[in-house]
């Protein structure tokens, strides 16, 4: 297993645009958000949590398709179904291989952008956190989607309009574990929500996602 | 080892192959004859375990198939040493020297894959064979791209894999040259068109 997480992350860093490209669309988005809304400080402090929620997300959108696209073309998917690790193994693997790759490097950047968003001092701590722990779920349904859109030929549309509506509960609570903070109210409902959503991603898309990939591969 | 016994074979919704019954004892190979669309990557590709069986037994032992299609499976940004070395890792095996020696790989192993040429890339993806450590061998046109030197080191790597009591089932359409290999056609077992496969088309081709 650890073998195939190093090799995804020695690929991820080698083509490029591993961690590179999502990171540089989260910038971007961000960034023209003040141009787009005007530089009213009080605006953009109210708008920040969610602006850097959908942000992420949109940016963990970008590298999803090449999760298993790229072992299906060149023939590694095949047989990574009949090496000796199960595919339930293989997909938990992809997924932490993508989020190590997009999610924390995008988690890791948002309190920087938070700054440029004019983020009151007291989110800065939940925005990290509520990304650290909201991320992972982001990984793990994209990875169920791209398990579904896999062999499809330019399946990257239809993996977005797959997979986005499944990441509305992680955004509505993610971004109400910050907001809800910043109005001096308890965010711990929210934020246990958060945590749940990305526990069960874990418990049950590995299944799912393997399942459908037997499918693709018949 | 391996039999085989009355296994169907589907390609998506068609039915390709019905009634395929062999078996192969340990140090036995098998080559697969048939023309082009006979079915050929779909037995081998059931066999493996990549698609479900349409009716009929596979009695084979727990986790010794290994599989190569028409694709090597290999990742352009990594070395050949690299490639080698993750499916070694995979298959829990620790060397990779023999496998590089095999198909003189070895003054190669620094370049990246995207560099080789397609005969290159086509004994790395052999070679994998070696250090997946398993005793079934299924080929899906091994010698495609080989020249005529590394044809015969890819059949005396079978022969050695044999000699060790390896099996293996191989679709190809040269001769090899191997003494303990049967020969299997598999055009009778077309399998015959499903008469009322969909009963919302009945009689829409008539």
């Amino acid at each position: 297993m650890i073998a195939l997480l190093r090799r995804d992350l020695a690929l991820a860093l080698r083509s490029g645009g591993g961690f590179g490209l999502s990171l540089a669309f989260f910038l971007i988005v961000v960034m023209f958000v003040p141009f787009g809304i005007g530089p009213n400080s009080a605006t953009l402090a109210t708008i920040a949590p969610g602006i850097l929620w959908i942000g992420a997300l949109l940016a963990c959108l970008l590298s999803l398709d090449r999760i298993f696209q790229l072992d299906y073309e060149d023939g590694s998917l095949d047989l990574l179904a009949t090496a000796p690790l199960p595919l339930e193994g293989v997909v938990a693997m992809k997924a932490l291989a993508h989020w190590l790759t997009t999610g924390l490097p995008l988690t890791l950047a948002a309190p920087l952008l938070g700054f440029l968003l004019n983020l009151p001092a007291g989110g800065y701590f939940w925005m990290f956190l509520s990304l650290l722990v909201g991320t992972p779920a982001l990984s793990f349904l994209g990875t169920f989607g791209a398990a579904i859109t896999v062999g499809l030929k330019r399946g990257g549309l239809l993996l977005s309009l797959l997979v986005l509506p499944l990441y509305i509960p992680t955004l509505i609570f993610g971004a109400q574990s910050v907001t809800l903070h910043l109005q001096q109210l308890s965010n711990a409902t929210a934020f246990s929500v958060l945590a749940a959503i990305s526990l069960f991603t874990f418990a049950l898309i590995p299944f799912a996602a393997a399942r459908a990939l037997r499918v693709n591969l018949r | 080892m391996l039999s085989v016994t009355n296994l169907g074979c589907r390609r998506g919704d068609l039915r390709v192959l019905s009634g395929v019954t062999f078996r192969l004892a340990a140090g036995q190979a098998l080559i697969l004859r048939g023309p082009n669309g006979s079915g050929k990557t779909t037995l081998l590709r059931t066999l493996a375990g990549l698609a479900p069986p349409d009716g009929g037994h596979i009695d084979a032992p727990e986790d010794e198939i290994a599989y190569a299609g028409h694709a090597d499976g290999l990742k352009s940004q990594l070395t050949v040493a690299e490639n080698l070395r993750f499916w070694a890792q995979m298959f829990g095996q620790r060397t990779i020297r023999p496998a590089l020696d095999t198909f003189q790989l070895a003054a190669l192993a620094n370049r990246q894959a995207a560099n080789l040429s397609a005969g290159q890339k086509r004994r790395l993806g052999l070679s994998r064979m070696l250090v997946t450590g398993r005793r079934i061998w299924l080929l899906d046109e091994p010698t495609v791209s080989l020249d005529s030197a590394s044809t015969a080191v890819f059949a005396a790597m079978i022969g050695d894999h044999l000699a060790a009591g390896g099996l293996a089932v191989i679709a190809t359409h040269i001769d090899l040259g191997l003494s303990a290999a049967q020969s299997l056609d598999i055009t009778p077992f077309k399998a015959r068109p499903e008469a009322h496969a969909n009963p919302f088309l009945d009689g829409a081709f008539t």
